[in-house]
């Protein structure tokens, strides 16, 4: 029996794809999300939109939330570790997470380096602006990959960005010459057998999903036609005025994203959503999507 | 021939290249409409928790319960969770309660756990790889459950007449030969 293997990591990946994957602070949140229809819970202390409000260091969570979650749903359970940080992730896993994200939502405590995600048994997801960044982190062992969009925003403007500069990028690889896909390579540091893979599939070698920024239904299946394969909701859902609700909503908004008539349905009598923060009101170096490289 | 797969939530989309490339019309199935002019359905892995809360709100619990009784279908992983009869220490999902096996979600434990066994599969030359993600566990089969292929005495591929399951992922070891399978139950129905 074989149970380290690449494959087994974007085996559970695949499986999460049209699916919503909700951030959740305590195990009743957990709960919720799970009777929602949630196919993974995110467990973190703070949602993004309290740590941009909070300020300080932001680290992995506290181990004994992690578990009390893990023991109140039946459904994926993953958790954050800072850019870089070994040692937290060794923690996580040794604590059974099933996925583990490299994420720029905490402070990072690498400013140089990634995790080499190859050397763990368990998967982890990580956030990318572009293509580049996006196969770095796959070159490293990413089984998953996500837009980083502007976590705790509430404002889908930096998802749609990172979004299509990925999916474009990949359709320009296609018209490359062999010179000019090795150049790319050289230009953002992937080794040229990476490059040419995708370049040839159209497409990342594992699964893209989405995150930063989805407030609403509409974002959810915005993202979902723009070529995302599932969306991440951090403050979207518990920020809300009726996270119960909006979270019923956002899963079946992500199913039926190419249905305008269902979406309506979908949408309709929903309460408040969470207020959203223009992009260029945030300082320059409080964008955490900036984080890492 | 229209082979149909469940759409809502999971590895959909890998079912529907495999179907593709064995000469098969894989069709999306979404609305109970969809479930006209089918051969067969094919109920991917997900969650099983996501997959039954979308299946009661988009009312389509009765139009598939009919069909699961009438046609040939295949569950993967959650599906074949949707197929059995008895889904121990469960509230979350409602099962059609057609496969007669008692199944276990998450039995294996947790994505650490996951893993790749070369299977023996009855009827076939060669070994299977049999991709094992945070799968369930048939702790139980009725004596008219045909048991397929096993892990040390615990059943993973299991057919009732017209019902096929596995507790692993064919559609994503890229190996044709249990869809195959499936067809001919389909074409000799």
């Amino acid at each position: 029996m074989k149970k380290n293997s690449f494959e087994l990591k974007v085996g559970l990946a695949e499986m999460l794809k049209g699916g919503v994957i909700m951030d959740v602070t305590d195990p009743a949140q957990a709960k919720i999300a799970e009777d929602a229809g949630a196919v993974a819970v995110m467990a973190l202390e703070r949602i993004p939109a309290d740590i941009r409000a909070d300020g300080g260091v932001a680290r992995m969570s506290s181990l004994n939330m992690i578990k009390e979650i893990q023991e109140t749903v039946s459904i994926p359970v993953m958790a954050k570790v800072r850019i870089g940080h070994i040692l937290e992730a060794k923690i996580l896993e040794a604590l059974e997470v099933d996925f583990i994200d490299e994420s720029e939502v905490l402070t990072p405590a690498d400013n140089q380096h990634h995790i080499y995600k190859n050397d763990f048994k368990v998967p982890f997801v990580c956030g990318a602006r572009n293509l580049g960044e996006a196969l770095r982190r796959i070159n490293e062992g990413a089984a998953m990959m996500r837009t980083k969009g502007e976590a705790g925003s509430g404002n889908i403007v930096e998802a749609v960005t990172h979004m299509k500069s990925i999916t474009g990028t990949i359709t320009e690889l296609g018209n490359y010459n062999e010179d000019q896909l090795k150049q790319y390579s050289e230009q953002v540091h992937v080794p040229f057998e990476l490059v040419s893979q995708v370049a040839k599939d159209q497409a990342l070698p594992v699964p893209n999903f989405s995150a930063g920024g989805i407030a609403t239904p509409a974002d959810a299946a915005l993202m979902m036609h723009l070529g995302a394969q599932s969306v991440f909701v951090g403050s979207g859902i518990f920020k809300s005025s009726d996270p119960k609700n909006r979270a019923k909503a956002v899963v079946e908004a992500t199913t039926y994203f190419d249905d305008p008539k269902k979406l309506v349905e979908i949408s309709m009598d929903l309460k408040e959503a969470m207020e959203g923060i223009e992009i260029s009101q945030i300082p320059e170096e409080e964008l955490l999507q900036n984080r890492g490289w | 021939m229209n082979i149909g797969v469940l759409s809502l939530q999971g590895a959909f989309l890998k079912h529907m290249h495999l179907l593709k490339t064995i000469g098969v019309n894989p069709v999306n199935v979404r609305y109970s409409d969809d479930l006209s002019n089918l051969h067969g359905l094919i109920i991917p892995g997900g969650e099983s928790t996501v997959l039954s809360k979308l299946i009661m709100k988009q009312s389509l619990y009765e139009p598939l319960e009919k069909y699961i009784s009438k046609y040939p279908v295949y569950g993967t992983c959650a599906g074949l969770i949707l197929l059995s009869k008895t889904i121990e220490n469960n509230k979350l999902v409602r099962s059609f309660e057609k496969l007669d096996i008692s199944i276990k979600r998450n039995a294996w434990g947790r994505q650490i756990n996951s893993f790749i066994s070369n299977l023996k599969i009855k009827e076939f030359d060669k070994t299977f790889k049999g991709i094992f993600i945070r799968a369930p566990k048939i702790n139980k089969v009725s004596l008219n459950v045909d048991i397929l292929s096993s892990i040390n005495n615990s059943p993973v591929m299991v057919r009732q007449g017209n019902l096929l399951g596995t507790t692993f992922h064919p559609e994503l070891s890229n190996d044709i030969r249990i869809h195959k399978y499936f067809l001919s139950m389909v074409e000799s129905c």
